[in-house]
């Protein structure tokens, strides 16, 4: 491995963008074609509310595979068709002011920029070329003639597995994991940070706060350019 | 008899060196947040500070007879004209510590030159602050230091900090002769006219040292800022024999000869603590009863305060500095009439140098306002700052002992201090050798994209800052033989400093007295306020 290539890893969902992967998804909710189909995902969405939070809390893993399970039925060209206005109507405008400079930074310090999301990679592919990233580790949605199962592909990317994807990337394209960066807002990327040499915390909950002041990681804000 | 080592104190020819016998009081000394009280063994030499010089009745007054006399140019109102670019830098809150009562001598110039402006139709006029790789400032302690009214029509659109960082905002004049690179923030590059207004605390600051430092990038500072250089550096506060001004000066003429710069200097007397603390200003033996009281409370109740409530309220304690001298003009002339001015309120002359030193470390220093002295700036106020309060030569012989008193707490503030935390923790178990540093890991951290962010959009110090801070502590450390910290709160800080360690004073300078033998020389520097030793070279 070469040892001063290296990398920065980036979560995207309040790290780099104010929105989270239920905005992803309530916004195909209510864009369905048809009022019927708009109004009955976008009920089925605000009644699930709830309960996504909730299992969130709890487990990030379930979380994903519940949220994931709303998109069964839906047919793959019209998630890729809406994937451009996804990202011009709510993506774009979500953008942190200080995303883009703190990846311009990370491209002046060497580093290949690469984001790492637990979004689909259709709804996040848009906003990785807009904030230049050079690479993007998502989940994939699984598709059957053409529709969506509702299942990710495995293994999802989340919490311990984004470390493990992370680690992969590293050691397929040859970067330094100890030279790395990861910055990502919440507690659930803990293993993505304490694989890299140089973790932050960006716009930080609670617990990732704490975590960052036990372990003296830096704090970060992209909400402000 | 008397033996003849006692006779010595008889040949005192200066009062502000005062030789301990049996019968002199403990001596007061800044440990830290605390203070501590201690006696010296007979025969040391405490070294007092001067008192402060008279300030100036008429700040404002002086400040336009300085700008309608320079030295070496027009008065500046001959330099305006109307639709001209004028870019104005200003010195940060690094100084003065602590930081001087409002109005501060900034905000006084300020007003006075933004008047002058108007008054000549020059409207395009920029207020940027030379932070150089220092923190950003708050918009508080920014409008603290300018005043409301300035603040309120010029941030942040018109009064903002220089970014060290910003490509786009930075321009290259070339190299000097001693291949020194010379970048400059655009915007004062690009001005009719810059006008430096600059604060000097010490005679380190101001000169040529305030545009090629306070507004350029990191290369514009790692130019100087390095082992080698900081090695031949015979002290900061003696500029003819310190390289780093040597190199600094070299950068500023280049920047001179690019730009019309008119620099006003400005420089303050030692008139740290006044009021109720104006007993910190005494000679022990000058103490009343009620002095002694003020002590003892102040102590208690420090002690009593949890810890971030007692720096607060150590921070919010304003200096009554008085203004002793404004210069303006071309920028040699003027700032040797401010050095002058400065010589005259710190140097003490003595005739000695000492085999062991001993001072208090206080809660501050140039680059943790409002925040914590953390390891690496105990060390560099020991070995840099206060090292260097000499000209001639050092206080203390070629191999000779330092022992300072502090806690050496392993705290850092991880908002203006990020990279320090990696600095200390990750590279100094490694090495202490600033040659070895500042090869392997000096541009990693100035290019961290992290630590970059947080210096551009935070109130961070740049990334290679801790670098600068170890370099700055070389040739006190080259000099030194040993330093011994007294009262540290744990042993793994002074290790990784390479000092050693003493429970109580008179520990230490029975340490020292097994290197330098029992008829060691021992000599105190009395802080505060500042004081700085003058001895034949």
């Amino acid at each position: 491995m070469d040892e001063t290539r290296k990398a920065a890893f980036f979560d995207v969902d309040g790290t780099l963008v104010r929105t989270n992967i239920v905005h992803a998804f309530a916004f195909y909710a209510m864009n369905q074609g048809t009022i019927f189909g708009t109004a009955w995902h976008t009920a089925k969405t605000v009644v699930s509310l709830p309960l996504l939070w909730a299992t969130d809390q709890a487990n990030r893993k379930a979380f994903n595979e519940m949220f994931y399970s709303f998109y069964r039925g839906q047919s793959e060209d019209r998630l890729l068709f809406l994937a451009d206005e996804l990202f011009e109507r709510v993506l774009r405008p979500a953008v942190y002011p200080g995303a883009k400079r703190l990846i311009e930074e990370a491209r002046r310090a060497g580093c290949r920029v690469v984001l790492c999301t637990g979004a689909l990679d259709f709804t996040v592919r848009r906003l990785a070329e807009h904030l230049g990233a050079d690479d993007l580790i998502a989940n994939r949605m699984h598709f059957v003639n053409g529709f969506a199962t509702g299942r990710v592909v495995p293994p999802i990317v989340e919490g311990a597995h984004k470390a493990l994807a992370i680690r992969d990337y590293c050691s397929r394209e040859a970067f330094a994991l100890d030279q790395s960066f990861a910055y990502s807002d919440s507690f659930s990327d803990y293993p993505m940070l304490a694989v890299v040499g140089h973790p932050a915390a960006v716009n930080p909950d609670v617990r990732l706060r704490s975590v960052a002041r036990a372990y003296e990681w830096p704090v970060l804000s992209t909400q402000e350019a | 008899m008397r033996p003849p080592s006692k006779l010595r104190r008889f040949y005192e020819t200066t009062d502000q060196v005062v030789v301990t016998d049996k019968d002199s009081p403990p001596r007061l000394m800044f440990f830290g947040e605390d203070f501590l009280v201690e006696d010296l063994p007979v025969g040391t030499k405490v070294i007092f500070p001067n008192p402060p010089v008279a300030g100036l009745p008429n700040v404002r007054a002086a400040i336009r007879w300085a700008v309608n006399h320079p030295e070496g140019c027009d008065p500046l109102h001959a330099q305006l004209r109307p639709g001209m670019k004028v870019t104005i830098a200003i010195d940060d809150i690094s100084l003065p510590l602590p930081q001087m009562r409002t109005p501060d001598v900034r905000q006084q110039v300020l007003e006075v030159v933004l008047e002058l402006l108007g008054d000549a139709g020059v409207d395009d006029v920029h207020l940027v602050i030379a932070i150089a790789l220092h923190r950003r400032m708050t918009a508080a302690e920014v409008r603290r230091m300018v005043g409301q009214r300035i603040f309120d029509s010029h941030w942040p659109d018109r009064l903002y900090h220089h970014d060290a960082e910003d490509r786009d905002g930075l321009v290259s004049l070339g190299t000097t002769g001693h291949g020194e690179k010379v970048v400059l923030n655009r915007r004062a590059a690009e001005s009719d006219l810059v006008i430096y207004v600059n604060l000097n605390l010490v005679p380190m600051d101001g000169g040529h040292k305030s545009m090629s430092t306070g507004l350029t990038s990191y290369e514009g500072v790692k130019a100087h800022h390095d082992p080698r250089t900081i090695r031949q550096s015979w002290s900061y506060m003696d500029p003819p024999h310190s390289e780093l001004h040597r190199s600094v000066d070299r950068v500023g003429r280049v920047i001179d000869e690019h730009l019309n710069v008119f620099h006003i200097e400005t420089t303050i007397n030692n008139r740290m603590f006044d009021g109720q603390l104006g007993f910190l200003m005494k000679r022990e033996e000058d103490f009343t009863d009620g002095d002694r009281l003020k002590l003892e409370a102040m102590r208690a109740s420090l002690r009593l305060l949890p810890k971030a409530a007692r720096r607060r309220l150590l921070h919010s304690l304003p200096a009554a500095y008085e203004v002793i001298a404004v210069h303006a003009g071309r920028t040699e002339p003027t700032h040797q009439k401010i050095l002058e001015a400065s010589y005259g309120q710190y140097l003490v002359d003595v005739d000695f140098q000492a085999d062991v030193v001993v001072y208090g470390m206080p809660y501050i220093s140039p680059y943790n306002v409002h925040s914590t002295l953390n390891p690496l700036l105990v060390q560099v106020m020991a070995c840099g700052y206060f090292f260097n309060f000499y000209r001639g030569r050092p206080l203390v012989k070629p191999g000779g002992t330092l022992i300072i008193a502090h806690p050496c707490s392993d705290e850092f503030d991880p908002v203006q201090h990020p990279s320090y935390i990696e600095f200390f923790h990750r590279l100094l178990p490694e090495t202490r050798d600033a040659a070895v540093l500042e090869r392997k890991y000096e541009r990693e951290f100035a290019e961290n994209p992290t630590y970059v962010h947080l210096y551009r959009t935070g109130n961070a110090y740049h990334g290679a800052h801790p670098f600068f801070m170890w370099y700055w502590g070389e040739n006190g450390r080259q000099h030194l033989g040993r330093i011994i910290a007294v009262g540290a709160d744990n042993d793994h800080v002074p290790r990784l400093l390479g000092w050693d360690t003493a429970s109580t004073l008179s520990e230490a300078i029975d340490m020292a007295r097994s290197t330098h033998g029992r008829g060691a020389e021992i000599a105190m520097l009395h802080f505060p306020p500042i004081v700085m030793t003058q001895g034949p070279a």
